[in-house]
């Protein structure tokens, strides 16, 4: 099971803020996180990095992209 | 396939904050006033005096930096298949962030980018400036870690995207068709100033190249000088950061092998010394540019990718700068405008206004 965090057409620093709320609290191991712009990909990718997370996927999808996440440990 | 992207690297951004951080200093050696190689608020600022929003003499003049800027991240946003026209996250709010962004920076007599070209020029006020914007930032991030958000944007037609590119080539045009005649206040349309920080400038060409490259390289990067503190204080990222941080280093030692470095607190080119002042009005300013999401030339360069919210930001800010000059809010190396106090006042409490509505308790919803 995957949560979603849609973050789509939100403004810096948004969609970095809602996935690490979703690492930090959520209890899927595995997110997948919607953006619409290659900087949110970018930030979001980097912040989940530096979570200990792995991108598993990045998948270009309705104009954007889905990045899915595998939490660590 | 996606091609890689170094400009979005650490490296890229390190890369991307050493050459502007020689561009500026030199801008300033080829004419643009002291300190001020670039500064985005008091460009846009000129921009409004030359078209008429304000009738400050010293200060009209259509600064080309700035048509680079948008126009150099339409060329970067294109080539690279980042063009993403967008509108409506709440415009309205976002232009009157921009007009108090702008009257904040116009009191400190200076944007954040000029904030840290000062500072790397020895003007130690700066130092006041740069701690305000951070103070501004960090009260941002308070509404931001509570769920602040201004909506989401939408997918648009191109034309949105492409309408303030074009008015940035409309005032390139104007240019060419009202050229600055020497010792002539006014040009067909257009004013031009014929003495203080509007006739002080590089020349146009140099400008306009200068401004393309910056424009390029920082969409490709996202820099944002608000973002690099921003990060900081929220996530201890340090990313956009060390763009910031590189600016300033090397604008230092650019300025100091051009012989721009002079260090203290008095004489400084178009500096004032209120501290307290500088602190608030840089202050008012990165509250405003954390509520909308970008420092004023990430606005521009977010402009220029096809963001029509940014775009109405930018408007914002330059329609701020007439208010500012026919309101007397805007500073001067004299000190304050007559009624700079109240503005700060006033713009604060719509920031805090704005903060405090448009905070939504549950993070994850829309």
């Amino acid at each position: 099971m995957a949560a979603t965090v849609d973050a789509r057409g939100l403004s810096c620093p948004q969609p970095v803020i809602l996935t690490l709320n979703e690492i930090n609290s959520g209890r899927d191991p595995q997110i997948n996180i919607l953006v619409d712009t290659e900087t949110s990909k970018e930030n979001v990718s980097r912040a989940a990095v530096s979570k200990g997370c792995s991108i598993i996927e990045v998948v270009p999808e309705s104009g954007g992209y889905r990045i899915l996440i595998q939490k660590a440990e | 396939m996606q091609k890689r992207n170094f400009f979005a690297t650490r490296g890229g951004i390190i890369t991307v904050g050493a050459i502007i951080g020689v561009l500026a200093p030199v801008l300033q050696k080829l004419g643009n006033p002291g300190n001020m190689g670039i500064c985005v608020a008091c460009f846009e600022r000129d921009i409004a005096g030359a078209i008429g929003f304000h009738r400050a003499q010293v200060v009209q003049y259509i600064r080309p930096e700035i048509i680079g800027f948008v126009l150099g991240s339409l060329i970067a946003a294109y080539l690279f298949r980042e063009f993403r026209p967008r509108v409506g996250s709440t415009p309205i709010i976002r232009f009157f962030l921009g007009v108090f962004a702008m009257i904040g920076a116009l009191i400190f007599l200076g944007c954040p980018w000029r904030a840290l070209l000062r500072l790397a020029g020895g003007d130690l006020n700066a130092v006041l400036g740069l701690a305000g914007l951070a103070f501004g930032i960090w009260i941002g991030t308070l509404f931001l870690r509570k769920g602040y958000n201004l909506g989401r944007s939408q997918p648009a037609n191109p034309v949105a995207g492409w309408i303030l590119p074009l008015m940035m080539v409309g005032f390139l045009m104007l240019m060419l068709i009202f050229p600055q005649i020497p010792g002539e206040a006014k040009s067909g349309i257009l004013f031009y100033s014929i003495s203080g920080p509007g006739s002080m400038h590089a020349p146009l060409l140099v400008s306009l190249i200068a401004g393309l490259a910056i424009g390029f390289l920082a969409q490709r990067s996202r820099f944002c000088t608000m973002g690099a503190l921003r990060d900081l204080i929220l996530f201890r990222h340090f990313h956009l950061f060390s763009g910031f941080v590189t600016l300033l280093v090397v604008a230092f030692i650019t300025n100091v092998i051009l012989k721009q470095f002079h260090l203290g607190f008095e004489g400084q080119p178009v500096a004032h010394t209120l501290h307290a002042w500088n602190f608030a009005g840089m202050a008012l300013s990165g509250l405003c540019f954390s509520l909308a999401g970008g420092c004023p030339g990430r606005q521009l360069f977010l402009s220029g990718e096809g963001d029509g919210d940014a775009a109405v930001f930018v408007l914002g800010m330059i329609v701020g700068a007439g208010f500012s000059h026919n309101f007397n809010l805007a500073s001067s190396p004299k000190g304050l405008g007559t009624y700079g106090i109240a503005a700060i006042v006033v713009g604060t409490l719509f920031s805090l206004l704005v903060g405090f509505m448009m905070t939504r308790k549950a993070a994850g919803s829309n």
